[in-house]
């Protein structure tokens, strides 16, 4: 609690110069660029902050409400409201080519406090720059791409939060760098971060899960196999085409030494990902998609219960219907959308029965979505998921409606 | 009306009837009979309180080396095993070794009596020490076990014919053995030269359902507590890795877990195959009908049942012998599995059967196929059964 009210004082200070305006038009927008310049990768800064020439700061961020009615066969914990989190985003240009930004989530639920990104950059040339502080790691797109009022989905895709560990954030450094040409864009990350830890196969989730290691939240201080994890990005855009991603993960996990002793074998992790997203001239319908292959290092003296191959991935497509004034909003848009979405976190057979291991999942999930403009989106999604346990019974059955908010601010 | 204010009633009428209706668009809860989970009927508000603190301590909690698990174990929770709380399949199957008689395990300083085939990163698994004879053991179902428990001493020692007195070549025996410091008898138990009846397990090794839950903590995941302080790794005494109370409360939920519903309706086929079973004398050993005693618990006393068990032990051949056992057992002996939700093992073990005790039958006439000693005659008569008839009995089976 004592740390919640000393951000809120903190908060409070840093906007006390814009309070003093009375004058609206001195908070503004800088984010007045076309997007289809920015590739995935900046999607850390592609979001809207207010400043004022007086600030040393600029500010933003964003929140996220929902009203959900769930049921697994038959049962249901009935109306649930749900406050999901609220972000601030500090940004400050310290030179003309060094600036720092950092996005910090509150997520009242889980009482967490966390930063999700606090880093500097340093420009030394376009294809040349510095990053180092608390990253986000760009693996797939939704990792760096996760603000909510970007989607129409009330929840984030389940592959990315729950086979990738979205989000993802460690400290570390690298570099990136984009080049354009005519159509044509090219961009590329390379970090060496902390990362996983025996966590990802000794958790309680009964199942080799990445994201049991954002509880280890000594990862921004010691890294437990002493070696970096390493994290690579290309991507290629072209403005007619789309833009496609592919990125790595990889590093030794596992706390192998203790003062010096052997206690393990060296364990490594390897993930791939890769993603698309285009926007079809004639239709404006907006496709994204992402999947990812996860490779870990399990003993094999260990459980089959943990697989060491996962594979998930998410496609989501959104048509503008309507785009007009609408009760009062001018260039209001009304969209329809479906996400569909597939994880089996436990790719292979038994060794005692050949027979295929479980432990995986599909959704499909059609929304509709409400944006009175660009900044806010009003959703509604419906769910269709069935969900199958390690052996391969009978899946279980989830459905129901999410009805959420969220804006940046 | 103009255009905002119709688009707002168009809103506010929408989300209204969204909150009215949208249970409607959910799943139906699966059908009672097609599940083996779910408390028995008639538990008060405290009792269903403990049976869902059970639930998630049996299906929900999910032992790391942080919290005790091994460091060699055979699963990380008991719901890992018992899906749904139906039957284990090979992936679940435990191993036993070291015990040939009366005389006990003498493997015990080796690891014995489970072998712990899995273990936590860093550390290397048990094996089945030379010479030591084995078996392997599918985890049965847990459904009705309370009413189980609650079948007096007195009732089980009836239907026992040890010298086959009725000449039917059954002759099932009680399993008497020892009881743990932990274990306080039933005030109804019957006592022979300090040995008392037990019943669970597939050689009737354990006495009840806290027996069976505390081994299988310690045996199956490596967990300590109160009652077998012992570390399955090191032999070594250890501050307890699960409470009291939540052994405690596991225990009350296998006990409160409800009897399997008989699915017989639209089965054209139950009479026939019911009258079929008691005809070729199935019954001999699979009891169709038994009596609770008193229990607290008013959902479970006094009431009929229907596992089709008698609780005894019987010679089931030289084909089921692995030469392992437990107790006071011979090797050939089995205590007769309940049939209730026979029909529903499929649902628990990955769409297929894995039948007798270490999953070797891949269906049901399999299993019957499978069975020796005692139940020779029995299985002689149902292979001179027409094809009609045995279909007859088999889905009867599968409608317990």
């Amino acid at each position: 609690m004592n740390k919640i009210i000393t951000v809120f004082v903190c908060i409070f200070w840093m906007t006390l110069p814009l309070q003093a305006q009375i004058d609206p038009s001195l908070l503004k927008d800088p984010t007045a660029h076309s997007k289809k310049d920015l590739l995935n990768m900046d999607a850390i800064y592609d979001r809207p902050f207010v400043t004022n020439k007086k600030a040393p700061v600029s500010l933003g961020g964003y929140v996220e409400a929902n009203w959900q009615h769930i049921g697994t066969d038959g049962i249901s914990d009935g109306h649930q409201l749900q406050f999901r989190r609220m972000t601030l985003f500090v940004a400050s240009s310290i030179s003309k080519r060094i600036k720092f930004l950092s996005e910090i989530e509150f997520e009242p639920a889980d009482k967490e406090i966390a930063i999700e990104f606090a880093a500097v950059d340093m420009e030394f040339n376009e294809l040349f720059n510095l990053r180092g502080g608390m990253i986000i790691n760009p693996i797939g797109a939704f990792n760096q791409n996760h603000d909510g009022p970007k989607w129409e989905f009330t929840d984030r895709p389940i592959s990315s939060v729950a086979m990738l560990p979205a989000t993802w954030s460690n400290a570390g450094f690298g570099i990136y760098g984009k080049k354009y040409n005519k159509n044509w864009m090219i961009g590329y990350e390379i970090y060496a971060s902390s990362g996983f830890d025996n966590s990802i196969i000794e958790n309680t989730e009964n199942k080799t899960f990445l994201p049991a290691a954002k509880k280890n939240t000594e990862r921004f201080e010691e890294l437990p196999s002493g070696t970096p994890l390493y994290t690579t990005k290309v991507a290629i855009r072209h403005s007619k085409i789309g833009e496609i991603g592919l990125s790595y993960m990889g590093g030794i996990y596992n706390k192998w030494q203790d003062d010096g002793l052997v206690i393990d074998e060296k364990r490594s992790i390897h993930v791939f990902a890769l993603d698309f997203n285009t926007t079809l001239p004639k239709t404006n319908t907006f496709i994204t998609t992402e999947c990812a292959w996860v490779n870990v290092d399990v003993p094999k003296t260990y459980s089959e219960q943990f697989g060491n191959k996962q594979f998930g991935g998410f496609l989501d497509i959104v048509q503008p219907v309507v785009k007009r004034t609408i009760a009062g909003w001018k260039d209001a848009v009304i969209n329809i959308a479906v996400r569909m979405e597939y994880v089996d976190w436990n790719k292979g057979q038994f060794i005692d029965t050949g027979s295929n291991i479980g432990d995986h999942l599909w959704s499909i999930m059609p929304a509709v979505s409400f944006r009175p403009n660009s900044q806010s989106v009003l959703r509604l999604n419906y769910r269709i998921q069935k969900q199958t346990d390690v052996l391969g019974n009978p899946p279980s059955n989830t459905a129901g409606f999410n009805f959420g908010l969220s804006t940046y601010f | 009306m103009n255009h905002r204010s119709t688009f707002v009633c168009s809103i506010v009428a929408f989300t209204v009837l969204l909150i009215i209706s949208c249970d409607k668009f959910e799943p139906e809860a699966p059908a009672d009979d097609s599940l083996l989970d779910g408390p028995v009927n008639g538990l008060t508000y405290e009792q269903n309180r403990q049976f869902l603190a059970g639930d998630i301590a049996f299906n929900d909690e999910i032992f790391t080396p942080a919290t005790g698990l091994g460091p060699i174990f055979v699963a990380t929770s008991c719901g890992s095993c018992h899906a749904g709380d139906g039957k284990g399949t090979p992936f679940t199957t435990l191993v036993r070794f070291g015990q040939t008689d009366s005389t006990g395990n003498k493997y015990l300083h080796l690891g014995g009596p489970q072998l712990q085939n899995r273990a936590i990163p860093g550390f290397q698994t048990e094996a089945i020490p030379q010479g030591a004879s084995s078996s392997k053991f599918t985890p049965p179902a847990n459904t009705g076990l309370g009413f189980l428990e609650l079948v007096s001493d007195e009732d089980i020692l009836a239907i026992s014919d040890p010298d086959d007195r009725n000449g039917d070549g059954i002759s099932g025996v009680p399993s008497y053995g020892y009881l743990p410091e932990f274990i306080t008898p039933n005030s109804n138990a019957l006592v022979k030269n300090g040995k008392y009846i037990h019943r669970f397990g597939k050689k009737a090794a354990a006495y009840n359902l806290l027996h069976q839950t505390v081994n299988a903590y310690n045996q199956d995941i490596g967990i300590t507590s109160t009652f077998t302080p012992h570390d399955v790794y090191s032999g070594h005494t250890i501050d307890p890795e699960v409470s009291d109370k939540t052994v405690r409360d596991v225990v009350f939920y296998l006990q409160t877990l409800k009897a399997p519903i008989p699915r017989s309706k639209g089965n054209g086929n139950f009479e026939t195959g019911k009258a079929l079973f008691t005809q070729i004398n199935c019954s001999g050993c699979h009891t169709p009908q038994l009596q609770t005693g008193y229990s607290p618990v008013s959902a479970l006393s006094n009431k009929t049942i229907y596992p089709f068990t008698d609780m005894l032990l019987h010679d089931m051949g030289a084909e089921l012998d692995d030469g392992y056992t437990e107790g006071f057992a011979k090797t050939s002996e089995w205590r007769t599995p309940p049939l209730w939700g026979l029909g529903l093992s499929p649902n628990s073990q990955g769409g297929q059967y894995f039948l007798m005790h270490d999953g070797r039958a891949k269906s049901i006439e399999e299993a019957i196929m499978m069975h020796g000693g005692e139940a020779n005659q029995s299985k002689d008569k149902f292979k001179q059964l027409k094809e009609s008839e045995k279909s007859a009995i088999i889905q009867f089976l599968k409608s317990l």
